[in-house]
């Protein structure tokens, strides 16, 4: 299938066509051969609307926090272009998508765009092409982009690569404060969202979350906002917005922002040129006779895998 | 590490237009495709029939599965087949299950409606239907 051709798919999508802009989230999401040319087009209208990362535990409430913040943001009259990730079966490859669920009705309003996305086998809480379907999104005009990953554990932070700013949501009782101490996801988070917080026992949360908050460094001279939200009330989703904006307006002024930016870029294209040769590498290995008795051989144990790596990679200069 | 995986699994869409009080064979069903290697994006309960639609445009998905108890099927049926129309997403094949009589089917079957699962179905049986039906349409 080679729908997603350039220039006319990408300018079907920066005009608007809906119907385009799903099948080129197809396309890039499969890798078919059009989506280097539809990413190549369209990188250049990316890099400027936010693009918020909400992430957090299993079942904090991401995707009912998602459905508010859609709501308050159509009332500030922003369009909104979000991408849902839900995990893939690690046995049989397929997944239930269920964020759905929790979106509100508004089958009429073109102004919001809700793509789900299985992870497909990648770690961190992302899918490997969820960078490029939000720049996707965001090259079809939507004024915000948010991205919600799988239901997270301690250290899924793909979303630090993605997002200009990361929301981590949290609910009361999680644990005491030695959790907020720990490596990871509590490292990331721009704005602190303690979702829940009906529930008895957000006041400690946040008072345990502010305390984190205080001690770190900020090397890059921003302090991490808490704002306390409830799906059910419903209260405090324009409180987040506006910790959100407070967050990129930061990003606009902070000297140490390009920089940053640099290297995250830096970074995706060692991880594009790190996935091309692995794929090469892999492919040889398939075909190349000389190259499986490597593989014999480190079986025997007569080769270490080290050096029969460095083999792989001078077979492939010859 | 893995090379990017190339095969694209299949996307389904499974709904419940009208009003039905609950989606447990829906849900039975989702969890089969899933097991099957599909990704089923599962968009619940009461949904309008341009909810569904724009659901399936949106996800960009291979097949719809509809699910209804209520008896509205008449009615909601043909209204999703023909806002599918609409939205340029009319080749994309529309699988259904649920409390349907026999000439309601045939009706249905006649107005495009691909396949008809009644209580009876085994799963085995729908997730070969959504398999072949979920070949290339585009």
């Amino acid at each position: 299938m080679s729908r997603a051709r350039t220039p006319s798919d990408a300018e079907a999508i920066f005009g608007g066509d809906r119907r385009a802009l799903a099948r080129a989230i197809t396309a890039v999401e499969s890798g078919s051969e059009t989506s280097d040319d539809l990413l190549r087009a369209v990188y250049p209208r990316t890099g400027r609307v936010p693009v918020v990362g909400l992430t957090g535990p299993l079942g904090v409430g991401k995707s009912s926090v998602i459905n508010l913040l859609i709501a308050h943001l159509r009332s500030l009259g922003r369009s909104v272009g979000v991408v849902a990730v839900d995990p893939s079966s690690p046995f049989s490859g397929g997944s239930v998508l269920g964020d759905r669920i929790r979106l509100e009705r508004r089958a009429d309003d073109r102004d919001v765009f809700f793509r789900s996305m299985a992870s497909r086998g990648a770690a961190g809480g992302l899918s490997a092409t969820t960078r490029d379907v939000a720049r996707l999104l965001e090259a079809a005009g939507f004024s915000v982009v948010l991205v919600e990953t799988v239901g997270s554990g301690q250290v899924d932070v793909a979303i630090r690569s993605v997002a200009t700013t990361r929301v981590v949501v949290l609910v009361p009782h999680l644990g005491d404060e030695v959790q907020t101490l720990k490596a990871g996801l509590f490292e990331i988070a721009d704005v602190f969202c303690i979702n829940k917080s009906d529930l008895p026992g957000a006041e400690t949360a946040e008072r345990d979350l502010a305390e984190l908050a205080s001690l770190g460094p900020a090397p890059d001279g921003w302090r991490s906002r808490i704002v306390r939200t409830s799906t059910v009330t419903p209260s405090g989703i324009p409180e987040l917005w506006k910790a959100i904006e407070a967050h990129e307006a930061f990003l606009a002024t902070s000297p140490g922002h390009a920089a940053e930016r640099r290297r995250r870029l830096e970074e995706e294209i060692l991880g594009r040129a790190r996935d091309r040769l692995t794929e090469d590498l892999a492919a040889r290995l398939e075909v190349d006779p000389a190259l499986r008795k490597l593989v014999d051989r480190v079986v025997a144990r007569e080769l270490d895998p080290g050096t029969a790596a460095e083999r792989l990679l001078a077979a492939r200069r010859r | 590490m893995p090379a990017k995986a190339r095969t694209k699994p299949v996307r389904v869409l499974i709904a419940k237009p009208g009003l039905d009080g609950h989606d447990r064979g829906a849900k039975v069903v989702a969890r089969a495709l899933r097991d099957a290697g599909m990704e089923v994006i599962y968009a619940g309960l009461r949904q309008t029939p341009e909810e569904i639609v724009r659901a399936a445009i949106e996800e960009d998905v291979d097949l719809v599965g509809l699910s209804i108890l209520s008896g509205a099927h008449m009615a909601l049926f043909p209204k999703v087949l023909r806002l599918l129309q609409k939205e340029k997403g009319g080749k994309i094949p529309v699988f259904a299950g649920g409390i349907i009589p026999d000439e309601d089917a045939r009706r249905l079957r006649r107005l495009g409606i691909k396949a008809i699962f009644g209580p009876g179905a085994s799963l085995a049986e729908i997730v070969r239907t959504a398999q072949e039906l979920a070949r290339p349409h585009a």
